[in-house]
């Protein structure tokens, strides 16, 4: 895989000029490399993890299961799309098994969402049936742990 | 004659003052030096805002799919001594292992040791070789533990020292002038604790065949093997000739970043096997089980996990390499380990006065060449086993001490 894509992966905030000296490229080339990325849109944000419960807010997310009728041109893409257009909506998936898409919903309180479900999204042409978990804690997310890892104690200088 | 037992009443007049308890210490403990990284650890112990350069081993935590293995084999109850030789389901991994990485075939039934890291490994293989007054050769700047090791074993420790133009590497040249009748080993470090250098498979040729005509035997402590940047990590245990002379040592403390694990290996010839075998059973008897069990996890599905680490030293020590050369501290680009090995001379001070400076100035720890033999001398060990924004930190503060000379 694509090194500088990795570098940036794990950290966002990495300078061309730091990835540069990491890679012992030139940093034109590291710069040209990035816009690259990101002009084909392999790259398609830089964004901060951050802990809500941490932040104070109350969001509510939810998980929802919806069950869709596959259309003859373009399958399940003409309604995935739709529903991922959403403020609400964070995250959809396609999905194998017994539902088709998974939604990740974000709203103010749990009145708001719910009505956003059986308003919004279950009255969709096309959408079957939804089945709404509502989350109740963050333990990792994008392969970062939320719960406080101890720091383990190397000494200050070993052989 | 024999002494009669003194009077009960006499042991009421006991002199404790008149009992030198130092003078029970053999003579050949007494002449051991105390580590220049000892020295060097009390003083940056304990003080506050330090960035510590100075750490053989990795800031990683031990991947978490072998510290699941470790918990798992303590809920099965494995808390028995094992083997003397180590269990034999990890020996059969450390076999294959090392006929896949290290291109070596060892015999999982006698051709193996498990031990409590490569230090013991060293130890038993000095001990099961040496007769008192033999000579056994060692490159410098050199890990800590080699000299005394040596001495220990009442071997006669004998320095070649490697140079910066060499890069560190040692030299069939160099190794030919200090041959004498009475060499018998010869102890190999490559990648190099301190100086990141590898051993480059020409000059390894060449120093096989030094050995072959003077009949010697080589420790090779390859504990960094994984951790070779530049090209393939070549053992010299694999070139035509030198598996019977040759006792390679590795373990899975560095690249699988496992150093509390305390595991490490011997591989060698069936009677060398044996050998340090008996001194490891009356000694050490056997390396703790869970950690044994965590090997063979590490071993059969931690490649993974441990190329991502070496994919992040290699990114660090571009990192470091490029910025120390900017301000002044000329450094060669290390091949392998995690160290870089900058020369400090342009600072105008000794390698034990920028270390002391560097602490008291800035709050940066590097290890001065010197704990490494003499031949250290204008240089520093920085380890770059250490988050990118410490190192970046620390090469502003470094950068800041070089323009305030």
């Amino acid at each position: 895989m694509d090194q500088v894509l990795k570098i940036l992966e794990e950290n966002a905030l990495a300078t061309p000029e730091m990835i540069s000296e990491m890679l012992g490229r030139t940093v034109e080339e590291v710069r040209a490399q990035i816009k690259k990325l990101e002009d084909e849109r392999v790259i398609l944000a830089y964004k901060a993890i951050v802990d809500d419960e941490k932040a104070q807010r109350t969001y509510v997310q939810a998980v929802i299961e919806v069950r869709i009728t596959p259309e003859r041109d373009g399958g399940f893409n003409r309604i995935a799309e739709r529903i991922s257009k959403f403020d609400e909506v964070k995250s959809c998936y396609l999905m194998s098994g017994s539902y088709d898409l998974l939604v990740f919903l974000e709203g103010p309180d749990l009145k708001q969402l719910a009505t956003f479900v059986s308003a919004k999204l279950s009255t969709l042409e096309g959408v079957l049936s939804t089945s709404t978990h509502f989350m109740l804690k963050t333990y990792k997310e994008q392969g970062t742990l939320f719960t406080e890892t101890t720091v383990t104690e190397r000494l200050s200088v070993a052989p | 004659m024999t002494t009669p037992a003194p009077d009960i009443k006499d042991l009421d007049n006991l002199d404790a003052a008149s009992c030198d308890s130092g003078s029970f210490v053999a003579n050949h403990v007494q002449n051991i030096p105390r580590s220049g990284i000892r020295d060097f650890f009390e003083l940056v112990q304990g003080r506050p805002d330090v960035i510590s350069l100075g750490v053989g081993e990795p800031d990683f935590s031990t991947p978490w799919h072998i510290r699941e293995a470790t918990i798992y084999a303590l809920e099965q109850g494995k808390t028995s001594y094992t083997s003397n030789l180590g269990l034999l389901s990890l020996r059969k991994e450390i076999s294959r292992y090392m006929a896949k990485h290290f291109a070596v075939e060892y015999n999982s039934d006698k051709e193996i040791i498990v031990t409590v890291g490569v230090s013991e490994a060293v130890d038993l293989a000095l001990r099961a070789l040496i007769n008192p007054g033999d000579e056994v050769i060692y490159h410098q700047p050199c890990y800590v533990s080699y000299h005394p090791g040596i001495a220990l074993a009442h071997g006669n420790p004998v320095p070649v020292p490697t140079t910066v133009d060499d890069h560190f590497a040692l030299t069939a040249d160099s190794l030919a002038k200090v041959i004498t009748p009475q060499s018998k080993v010869l102890l190999l470090n490559f990648p190099s604790n301190p100086t990141g250098a590898t051993l480059p498979r020409q000059e390894q040729e060449k120093i096989a065949r030094l050995c072959s005509q003077h009949n010697l035997i080589v420790i090779s402590d390859e504990i960094y093997a994984e951790l070779t940047y530049e090209g393939q990590h070549t053992s010299i245990a694999s070139l035509p000739g030198m598996k019977e002379r040759t006792i390679l040592l590795h373990g899975l403390s560095k690249a699988y970043a496992m150093t509390g694990y305390r595991i490490g290996f011997a591989c060698a010839a069936p009677e060398i096997i044996e050998a340090m075998m008996r001194v490891h059973q009356y000694s050490m008897l056997c390396a703790s089980i869970i950690a044994q069990e965590a090997a063979i996890e590490a071993l059969a599905n931690g490649q993974e996990a441990m190329l991502r680490m070496k994919e992040s030293f290699y990114e660090r020590r571009n990192f470091i390499v490029y910025h120390f050369n900017r301000i002044g501290l000329t450094c060669l680009k290390p091949q392998g380990a995690f160290y870089a090995f900058p020369d400090i001379t342009k600072s105008g001070l000794s390698s034990k006065d920028f270390a002391h400076r560097l602490v008291d100035q800035e709050n940066v720890a590097v290890v001065p060449g010197t704990a490494f033999g003499n031949e250290g001398e204008g240089f520093v060990r920085c380890s770059y086993a250490t988050s990118m924004d410490l190192l970046q930190s620390a090469v502003e503060r470094m950068e800041r001490f070089m323009a305030s000379l």
